[in-house]
């Protein structure tokens, strides 16, 4: 059964979109916003009733490992008498990933009162919105937000007339794709180069100045609001099993309407590439990257018999990520596509780890070698060498983000690699 | 010497942080200088060290580690074009060989009236609106065919 696609579309972080000044403060208060965080302050719920709300709606990260969000914010310390804080992930640059911009862009409320409200919840006073340095504008959007919520009290000292505080502030990046990794986001906020913690400690007990942090995606952030106004249930209603809920996804690449929908998860792939306009130039598809660049890539015919969630996109051997579906047609030669990836992860590395520092730097030379016409059939091994040699051999996650493209376009694509090894030229464009 | 609007500018993200974590503010004040001066000298980065009360390495360091910071000098105009997985799928390559052309210059190079420097650069996340570019980091132009990139040029004046 395929859920009926009208009703649906962007009714949860995009359900301002359609609506005239979609940023403005009157905008989201139209929809009921605030609502939920004056209940909750006024009131006193306890935090733990929100948080089983949470957990009943299987609300997971957003940001790409999936984690569920319930039980993170459970993790905070609650007698800790010293400051806490919430920090907000918007410093999307895997390649693909573009789902939060357009929540800066269409709805920053949302945003924060879903910050608000896990403020009140963990016990933090303050948070941070890091947004990634490229998107300007949506800072500036979001700063503007800010300056109307602190207007309107609904960010502050004593909120609704009670002891309950919360300020919060953007902080913008410059162009470093490893600090959407969490603890090199932690990092960079203390103002050092972005380079990743090892864990543990979690930032639940060392986390900002060494003091608890919840770490969550701006996706997660905004959808908390509407789960607490509508019910745990209905939003886990609106998915399927172990993935609650709606779902951005980002589409881009080779199809005839690039952009982002909010969908209910477990969308055929199929419709949602229907809502992109189908693969551009009455092309044939070719292969999806289904999660932003560090998922495995899928071949067009296991793609389309997929559903988007979490169990069925594992299953077809890749992971939903952060939802960032990259689309290429018939055209694509892989041999280029996974050159241009390889090089992102050297450029992006932040030299920490050596597996990582130097494995990536093995990886791009090697893949540029073939797609120069100057590889040797030994190189593909070399290649799946490289990459079991880096993964889980490293503090953070971009050492397997790095090996996962390696490896999954040689195991799906090897013919192609050959052929430029053997012919010194691509199979696809010639 | 950083001047009365960077501190102004400066002073406002302070406040964003606990007063004993001035260092948070080490990003925002490096762009500010950047946006005022086009690139980021030595004594610029001693300047910004001396006001928030941290070593001369410590905002080197960051100065060097994000790839939007310039430690020498530009064009009047930088364009960055993204030519990343999905940017690449939608011709980016043909833009930047568009504006090679245009200016006579290839990627890393200025053109020497001073008025443009061209660079690539790794995902602006806005993938949605691709083929794209930034002009001085925070312009973004979307959308791009060779069309636009021209009437772009005539536009920088
Ligand atoms: C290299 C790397 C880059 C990441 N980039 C992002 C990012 O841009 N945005 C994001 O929310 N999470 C990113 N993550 C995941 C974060 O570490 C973290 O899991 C997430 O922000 C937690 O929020 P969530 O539980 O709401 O998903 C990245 C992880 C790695 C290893």
């Amino acid at each position: 059964m395929s859920p009926s696609l009208n009703a649906t579309l962007n009714s949860v972080c995009f359900r301002t979109i359609d609506k005239p000044n979609p940023a403005s403060l009157e905008t989201y208060r139209s929809l009921g916003g605030y609502e939920v965080l004056k209940r909750i302050i006024t009131e006193q719920t306890p935090a733990v009733e929100i948080i089983n709300e949470l957990k009943l709606s299987n609300l997971r990260g957003r940001g790409g490992a999936g984690f569920p969000t319930g039980l993170k914010w459970s993790f905070m310390p609650k007698n800790y008498e010293g400051d806490k804080y919430l920090l907000c992930n918007s410093d999307e640059g895997e390649p693909g990933t573009f789902k939060d911009r357009d929540i800066l862009r269409y709805n920053p409320h949302q945003l924060i009162e879903g910050m608000a409200i896990g403020g009140y919840v963990m016990g933090a006073k303050t948070g941070y919105n890091y947004i990634h340095g490229e998107i300007w504008a949506e800072y500036e959007i979001f700063e503007r937000a800010l300056d109307e919520a602190r207007a309107a009290g609904l960010l502050g000292d004593n909120l609704f007339g009670t002891n309950f505080s919360f300020n919060l502030y953007a902080h913008h990046g410059y162009g470093a794709y490893i600090c959407g990794e969490e603890t090199a986001l932690l990092e960079s906020v203390e103002g050092k180069k972005g380079q990743p913690r090892f864990k543990p400690p979690f930032p639940a007990s060392y986390g900002l100045y060494g003091k608890p942090t919840t770490i969550n995606n701006t996706e997660t952030f905004a959808s908390v609001p509407y789960i607490l106004q509508h019910g745990g249930q209905h939003f886990l209603d609106l998915g399927v099993a172990n993935s609650g809920g709606t779902k951005l996804f980002s589409v881009s690449g080779h199809v005839e309407k690039p952009g982002n929908f909010e969908v209910n998860m477990g969308l055929p792939f199929p419709e949602l590439l229907a809502l992109a306009g189908g693969v551009w130039k009455g092309r044939k598809l070719k292969a999806v990257i289904p999660g932003g660049s560090s998922v495995p890539v899928v071949p067009a015919d296991v793609m389309m018999a997929t559903n988007m969630d979490y169990d069925s996109i594992t299953k077809a051997g890749s992971m939903l990520g952060a939802g960032s579906v990259i689309v290429m047609d018939e055209s694509t030669d892989m041999v280029k596509a996974l050159d241009r990836l390889s090089y992102f992860y050297f450029e992006e590395s932040c030299g920490q780890c050596t597996p990582c520092r130097e494995g990536t730097g093995w990886l791009w030379r090697v893949v540029r070698r073939i797609a120069d016409g100057k590889g040797r059939m030994e190189d593909l091994d070399l290649l799946t060498d490289v990459s079991t040699n880096i993964s889980g051999r490293t503090i953070c996650a971009l050492g397997d983000a790095a090996a996962t493209p390696v490896l999954s376009f040689i195991k799906h694509f090897r013919p192609e690699f050959e052929y430029y090894i053997q012919h010194g030229r691509s199979m696809i464009t010639g | 010497m950083l001047s009365a609007e960077s501190i102004a500018k400066i002073d406002r993200e302070l406040a964003k942080y606990p007063a004993n974590q001035r260092r948070s503010a080490v990003m925002s004040s490096l762009a500010i200088v950047q946006d005022e001066h086009g690139w980021l000298s030595k004594e610029s980065i001693s300047d910004v060290a001396a006001y928030l009360g941290i070593p001369d390495i410590a905002v080197l360091e960051v100065a060097s580690f994000y790839n939007m910071y310039e430690l020498k000098p530009t064009g009047k105009y930088k364009l960055t074009v993204c030519t990343n997985i999905s940017c690449m799928l939608r011709d980016a390559h043909g833009i930047v060989e568009h504006l090679e052309h245009r200016l006579g210059i290839h990627c890393g190079e200025t053109t020497a009236d001073g008025k443009f420097t061209l660079k690539e650069g790794e995902c602006m996340g806005a993938c949605g609106s691709a083929p794209l570019l930034l002009v001085n980091n925070k312009d973004m132009r979307e959308f791009l065919t060779n069309e636009k990139v021209d009437e772009m040029l005539e536009g920088l004046k």
